[in-house]
């Protein structure tokens, strides 16, 4: 990696970090276990680098099949992060609808 | 660079935009789930511009990778209860992590040799921090499903031990960044650091289990960033970066909850310290309500407030709690509920919990929102919580917990406690509340017991 690179490089990594201060500090409590769920997934994009060791040229066998083992925990991560934190905020998206029935509830109450 | 190459990268690009913006909508429950549909575009926009510009010759592996681990994260996907999630979550912190040492440890094997000292530093930290988190995290998951025991694993001179562990990591890595042909100091700077982050969470408690899961979060996702690093890749970078300020956040957050320090939770063994300084005693009786007496104060009650803890999860009663509050609601009473940031395994997980029991999101209160209301509640219904609620946290300065900022639930006009028994619970502590004037004790299984005051409430 030549020196530039390597500016350029930690550039992305401070403008990074900062946004990721200022974006990840406004998200509620209500929804830290899915952020860091979806962190998680996104970090996942290691699957890319996984890709490239598993297939791409000018690797050996032995980076071939350590590729393969990191495309696979990677690609779990994705899949699975991704669907756990859509079926956790679709929980928190029906919040109209449980709400209602105890609405009316309290209609009948009265 | 070829026309592929410049659609990878800019696949790339868009990628790192979509991550950016998901993490923004989080911001709110109405949006975030759109958002996690856009960094779901990101990363398949990133996978297939790698498939198309990174000059793939061997597909088979690639193929069979991305088969078997869709087949398992779907399943995982489906599969995994809410109240498995923290575990869940520590396991994917484990693969993501090993795909991080995974890669890094390819690029060794490969490349060595050609690589500059500045590639082989970050190469270092890359497989370093993949290597530790990806044991630490089995070893969080292991505990949180119960597969090795929660409490915390001490000896003495277990501090020196992890020290010189450390510091054997630390100088085969200087090592090996200084002479790269030393294949054994690779080698051994990967062993010492899977044993590292064993060492470092067998020692930690259950109930600092959220710490530490954001800990490991962080280092999952710094291994990433320098995973980025070593391939010059900017959006690995990006996501790495966001999810390890994530986890650092969270731990911070998570620290604040229970008044610690970072160093305290990772090298003080919380629950060895209370057995000696749990001694002080409260003193007092403890008076306890019959089931049609709780019923009663809660069906005539303006405002009642549920204090979920951790125990309210073992015992799966999120439905049964649910149930009793909507009862009440439709008496007219005003329900809500108050979570500590730390009831529960992880960060957020009691919101969690739930949600998924059909609790609507805009019942449930943080604690600095909730605690001002405390005052004019009728009733506080405590379940399965302990220390989160004990007011020695604030009067006593002695105590061992003093300074964690708790739900002031003793401020209420009346607190009837749901317990399994008389016993100190979870962390061995004497917690004054249970015997004040004002609280009075209902014995016997969470979820039971808020049946049947469902069902006595219907009665009154």
């Amino acid at each position: 990696m030549n020196p530039a690179v390597l500016i350029a490089s930690v550039y992305v990594f401070a403008l990074a970090a900062f946004l990721g201060y200022q974006v990840i500090s406004r998200v509620p409590p209500l929804l830290h276990t899915p952020l860091m769920s979806a962190t998680n997934a996104i970090s996942g994009i290691s699957l890319i680098g996984s890709i490239v060791l598993a297939g791409a040229k000018g690797y050996p066998l032995p980076a071939h099949i350590l590729g393969f083992v990191a495309v696979t925990t990677a690609t779990i991560n994705v899949v699975g992060g991704f669907g756990i934190t859509d079926r956790m905020l679709k929980m928190f998206g029906k919040r109209k609808e449980a709400a209602k029935p105890s609405a009316a509830n309290k209609e009948a109450a009265k | 660079m070829s026309l592929t190459s410049y659609f990878m990268e800019a696949t790339y690009l868009v990628a790192s935009i979509l991550f950016i913006l998901s993490l923004k909508m989080m911001s709110h429950p109405e949006t975030a789930r759109k958002g996690m549909f856009l960094a779901e575009g990101g990363m398949f926009a990133a996978v297939i511009g790698t498939l198309v510009g990174a000059h793939i010759v061997t597909w088979v592996w690639i193929i069979a990778g991305l088969t078997v681990g869709s087949i398992i994260g779907a399943w995982m996907a489906v599969s995994v209860p809410m109240t498995a999630m923290p575990q869940r979550t520590a396991l994917s912190h484990a693969f993501g992590a090993l795909a991080a040492a995974l890669v890094g440890i390819g690029e060794f094997v490969t490349k060595a040799n050609e690589m500059g000292a500045i590639t082989r530093g970050a190469l270092g930290f890359e497989v370093m921090l993949g290597a530790l988190t990806t044991t630490g995290s089995l070893i969080a998951a292991g505990k949180l499903q119960g597969v090795i025991a929660g409490k915390p694993v001490q000896f003495r001179g277990q501090n020196v031990l992890n020290l010189l562990i450390g510091l054997g990591m630390v100088s085969s890595f200087v090592f090996f960044w200084i002479h790269p042909e030393t294949v054994v100091a690779f080698y051994s700077m990967l062993a010492l650091a899977f044993v590292f982050g064993v060492m470092l969470v067998i020692p930690i408690g259950s109930a600092d289990m959220p710490v530490v899961m954001s800990l490991l979060n962080s280092y999952a996702g710094l291994a990433a960033a320098a995973t980025g690093f070593v391939l010059g890749n900017n959006v690995l970078i990006i996501a790495g970066t966001l999810d390890g300020f994530s986890g650092f956040i969270l731990s911070v957050l998570m620290c604040k909850a229970m008044n610690r320090s970072i160093t305290n939770v990772l090298f003080g063994g919380f629950g060895a310290v209370i057995a000696e300084a749990g001694a002080g005693n409260a003193g007092g009786v403890m008076r306890e309500i019959s089931l049609d007496d709780a019923a009663m104060q809660l069906a005539f009650a303006n405002r009642v407030v549920f204090v979920p803890g951790y125990g309210l999860a073992t015992a799966q009663a999120q439905h049964a709690c649910r149930e009793l509050g909507e009862l009440l609601e439709s008496r007219g009473v005003t329900v809500k509920y108050a979570i500590h940031p730390v009831a529960g395994r992880m960060p957020g997980h009691m919101n969690v919990l739930l949600a998924e029991a059909n609790v609507p999101y805009s019942s449930l209160y943080e604690m600095e929102q909730i605690n001002p209301e405390f005052p004019s509640t009728d009733v506080a219904v405590v379940i399965g919580a302990n220390d989160v609620v004990n007011p020695d946290a604030r009067d006593n300065p002695k105590s061992i917990i003093a300074g964690m900022p708790i739900l002031e639930v003793d401020r209420a006009r009346s607190v009837i406690v749901l317990k399994r028994g008389q016993g100190r619970g979870f962390s061995g502590l004497e917690n004054p509340l249970f015997f004040k004037p004002c609280t009075t004790m209902l014995y016997g299984d969470a979820k039971s017991s808020l049946s049947h005051l469902a069902q006595a409430v219907q009665h009154v």
